[in-house]
């Protein structure tokens, strides 16, 4: 019998796998963009028909609230000038929840809101009537930043979420985030929203001064 | 005198041998939720800070048009402009991109269709209500306003 030939090792080194990794995880690292979608829903009014011009709508001025923006981003709320929007939302919230002059509707609608809401009821007649007739209106100039536009909208949505958070007894945050994936969480969307229309028009800007 | 026994060394090293394990797990992590991109944005991008976010639930319904300062501003000039999928393109082309992108969804959700206006925060309103007066005669009217998270005061 003759010697048995030496034969090499036959594994792989693996030694250096964790370097290669590491070179293949840092790749991706860099390259990831983790995609969001995130951002705040506006839907916007149908297209004007010429032949069909949109009803004449006489609202009362009480159920209005003017927000306008100029082209140097000052406020002119309610024809009161200010520099910033601090308490903005609380003052659409206030102006939404108002039951100035129910209906026989908006009076139902009161009688369905917690107590927490019902005490914020202020019933000035110079304001809103009723949530169903409120309308928060924004007017901007076509020199107007984005970025303040953005931040008005973003608190008029804000006035209006909490209000049908608090309906519906969760945070603000927690009815944010309820997709409507399933049919418990759709109901508590409509529940939160039923009556109270999130009536924020987002008019047409001037052109002028810009 | 008393006799001491040695103390046993205890191991030092950590075993590294699930290293590469751990590794390629994060790889795959990082592997599987990547997006390439798969345009080049021409245009500036600080997205703007809201609070008010929402999420939507389809993301096949969504498509993206950019607005903002022209990277390169020797070719296009520093005005804001348009950019869909990988061109610049007028406000008065918006209809037609629209309606593009509306015949690549499945025709019962062609109603659906949302536009993510990724706005650059110094774009002024005059050039995003353009594109919003064009959407609405595409009659494409569910705007995303994207924006990033801040935090609350």
């Amino acid at each position: 019998m003759g010697k048995k030939k030496s034969r090499p090792s036959q594994e792989v080194n693996a030694g250096s796998m964790a370097d290669i990794a590491f070179l293949l995880l840092i790749f991706f690292l860099v390259t990831t963009t983790i995609a969001s979608d995130k951002g705040i829903l506006n839907v916007l009014p149908p297209k004007l028909d010429p032949n069909n011009p949109p009803p004449e709508i006489d609202k009362n001025e009480r159920n209005i609230f003017n927000i306008l923006i100029n082209a140097n981003d000052q406020l002119l709320i309610e024809d009161e000038f200010r520099d910033n929007a601090d308490g903005l939302d609380a003052e659409i919230k206030a102006f939404v929840l108002n039951f100035g002059l129910p209906d026989e509707e908006a009076s139902a609608l009161y009688n369905t809101l917690p107590a927490s809401l019902k005490a914020q009821v202020k019933r000035d007649p110079e304001s809103s009537d009723s949530p169903g007739e409120a309308v928060v209106s924004i007017k901007t100039n076509r020199g107007t930043s984005y970025e303040k536009y953005l931040e008005i909208f973003d608190l008029a949505k804000k006035a209006y979420f909490d209000i049908y958070a608090e309906r519906v007894n969760l945070t603000t945050d927690e009815y944010r985030t309820l997709t409507g994936k399933d049919d418990a969480e759709e109901a508590l969307i409509d529940r939160g929203k039923e009556g109270i229309p999130m009536a924020i028009s987002i008019a047409e800007p001037d052109k002028i001064g810009s | 005198m008393a006799k001491f026994s040695k103390k046993t060394k205890t191991e030092e090293s950590i075993p590294t041998s699930a290293l590469p394990d751990i590794i390629f797990m994060l790889l795959f992590f990082f592997m599987v939720t990547t997006v390439l991109r798969e345009q080049d944005i021409l245009v500036e991008q600080k997205i703007p800070q809201a609070t008010q976010l929402q999420k939507l639930q389809k993301k096949t319904l969504i498509s993206y048009i950019y607005i903002g300062k022209p990277k390169n501003t020797s070719l296009y000039g520093s005005e804001p402009k348009v950019q869909a999928n990988d061109v610049l393109i007028g406000a008065e082309d918006v209809v037609q991109w629209v309606n593009q992108e509306r015949d690549l969804l499945p025709e019962a959700d062609r109603g659906m269709i949302t536009i993510s206006m990724k706005v650059d925060r110094d774009v002024k309103m005059g050039p995003i209500s353009d594109v919003q007066t064009e959407l609405r005669e595409a009659d494409a009217r569910r705007v995303l306003y994207a924006s990033t998270g801040k935090l609350q005061k």
